[in-house]
């Protein structure tokens, strides 16, 4: 079988579990957001997501009480995700804008910003309550 | 059609701007013979997205973070060349730990670049299980990749002077077995594809661009070293841990014999490339020398070296489809005074012609997928006449697509 030498592989492969994660469901939902929340509620069921690893970046959280306003932040980030706002010296930062490279974060004199582990942030709606931060 | 004029030959088939059979948006036009392809042309520029724009209006520590977004695949490529040029201008000295790190996780990309590409090409071949075959062992490199990066696809580790993440005695392991990993299955991917007699029908003498062709056109990276012309920025012009590690040129006659320049040595040169790289990884993480990881950690220290720089540099790196070149001027500002990328692809488009005349309809796709192109990177300009463009959202595109069925219906 030398000319064909992929069909022992699909042979083995036939006994072989699928690779796939079928995360989070076997059929996408047209918003994330709202499949957490039915799944929350009992209505749906999740399939779990493959593990995040160390240091993962995904979504931003911000420590208001640190926070000095000096606006390095806003400085650094290389997609203008964050806004300082004037009245109450913090910031604000719209994550469907942010490019999760943590720049931000490695910034912060007081440490105020961190990246978690949170990465199910798919919507079709940019200014969705989840996505911003303050 | 013909029979009223007698004239047969030649027509026209256009193929893009987007079409499912190129993986990428240029649009291209074909005179065509019968079956055969006369003559070629094409257009790019149909992703133009203005990077260089933004980053004119950018600081050096926010650009490296777009650079990484240049292209979907290379994600350290690009950050790397732009770094080094910047790095030159301020006269900002890598440490050499910092430069093995960027070395290793390049020739990851490296890994996973090649074999996104050999699934991409076993797909426009019409062998879907070896697309998935190969996708699937490509992900243990996007893992370790994301482990040592913090990101699957936008890595964000490289910043100027050096890196973000240092990489730390407990992922060697990680590394250890994905390396492992591969060098076991190289002969097998091997065997799969170059065995394959469907594959090598389809393969052997299809789309050949002869050296000659290939200097003349400056073809860069595999696709000129599959025309038997050794160029290799790893080995001409040693940058980074290059300079310590020994890389030598892959030439498909090492493997075959002989060489051709046809689409088979694309995959033959590709292929190998995936095993050299397995061991240059392998002599960095033996020979890295301890230390920092970055000239400047305090970031705004080094806006403020970068903000003092002036002068222009050239950052060149060997991506996995070529040279891929950064110019950056910068004149005491924030804000460096102009920026040009060239992508590898770019180089290698112009080779498509003299690969696509003569061949069959049917050759397209794989041809055109041959060269590995990234039409993303490549576009630095689009040409718009007085139209008004906006972003639509998918109710627009709803009432648009409703205004349309009633105007046909009136
Ligand atoms: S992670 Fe990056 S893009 Fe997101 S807010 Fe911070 S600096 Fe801006
Ligand atoms: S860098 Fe930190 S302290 Fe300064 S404004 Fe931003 S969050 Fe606040």
């Amino acid at each position: 079988m030398s000319s064909l030498p992929m069909i022992p592989e699909l042979l083995r492969q036939l006994m072989r579990k699928p690779a796939t994660n079928l995360f989070p469901a076997k059929y996408l939902p047209p918003s994330v957001t709202e499949f957490l929340q039915s799944v929350a509620s009992g209505k749906a069921h999740l399939t779990p997501p493959v593990e995040t690893p160390p240091r993962f970046r995904g979504k931003i959280e911000y420590q208001k009480d640190g926070c000095i306003g000096c606006g390095l932040c806003v400085k650094v980030c290389p997609s203008h995700a964050i806004e300082l706002l004037p009245e109450t010296k913090r910031i604000r930062i719209w994550v469907d804008q942010c490019i999760f490279c943590s720049q931000c974060t490695d910034m912060c004199p007081k440490g105020g910003l961190r990246m978690t582990d949170e990465f199910l942030l798919a919507t079709e709606d940019r200014y969705e309550e989840n996505l911003i931060v303050e | 059609m013909s029979e009223g004029t007698g004239r047969k030959a030649p027509y026209i088939i256009p193929i893009g701007p987007t079409h499912p059979a190129l993986k990428e948006p240029v649009m291209f036009t074909f005179e065509m013979e019968g079956e055969m392809i006369r003559d070629v042309d094409f257009a790019p520029g149909q992703t133009h997205r203005g990077i260089e724009w933004m980053g004119m209006r950018r600081n050096p520590v926010q650009i490296v973070h777009l650079t990484d977004r240049i292209c979907g695949i290379c994600g350290v490529s690009h950050t790397f060349a732009f770094a080094r040029a910047v790095e030159q201008i301020a006269e900002i000295e890598v440490p050499e730990r910092a430069d093995y790190v960027r070395t290793i996780i390049a020739e990851f990309e490296r890994i996973q670049s090649h074999l996104l590409w050999a699934g991409v090409a076993a797909h426009e071949l019409g062998f879907d299980s070896l697309l998935h075959l190969t996708w699937r062992v490509r992900e243990q490199s996007m893992d370790v990749i994301e482990n040592l990066t913090g990101n699957r696809v936008n890595y964000g580790i490289v910043q100027v002077g050096g890196v973000r993440r240092d990489i730390v005695p407990e992922q060697h392991q990680i590394i250890e077995d994905c390396l492992a990993t591969y060098e076991g299955l190289l002969s097998k991917l091997l065997s799969l594809f170059l065995d394959d007699r469907s594959i090598a029908l389809r393969c052997r003498d299809v789309g050949v661009l002869s050296q000659k062709d290939a200097l003349e056109l400056c073809t860069v990276g595999p696709t000129a070293r599959a025309s038997g012309v050794n160029v290799d920025l790893r080995q001409d012009y040693p940058y980074s841990a290059y300079g310590d590690l020994d890389v030598r040129t892959i030439l498909p006659d090492q493997y075959a014999g002989e060489t051709r320049g046809d689409v088979y040595d694309r995959i033959v040169v590709r292929l190998l490339e995936v095993g050299q790289s397995c061991g240059i990884i392998r002599q960095c993480l033996d020979e890295m020398p301890a230390g920092e990881v970055t000239a400047e950690p305090k970031i705004a220290k080094l806006l403020a070296i970068c903000k003092k720089a002036s002068g222009e540099a050239i950052g060149r790196v060997e991506a996995p489809r070529g040279e891929c070149f950064h110019y950056v001027r910068m004149e005491a500002q924030e804000a460096p005074h102009s920026w040009k990328v060239k992508a590898s692809s770019y180089s290698n488009l112009m080779s498509w012609i003299p690969m696509l005349r003569g061949e069959q309809i049917a050759d397209i796709p794989i041809i055109v997928a041959s060269i590995d192109p990234c039409l993303s990177c490549t576009d630095r300009v689009a040409v718009i006449r007085g139209e008004r463009r906006d972003i639509l959202s998918k109710e627009d595109l709803h009432r648009l697509s409703v205004e349309a069925t009633r105007r046909l219906q009136a």
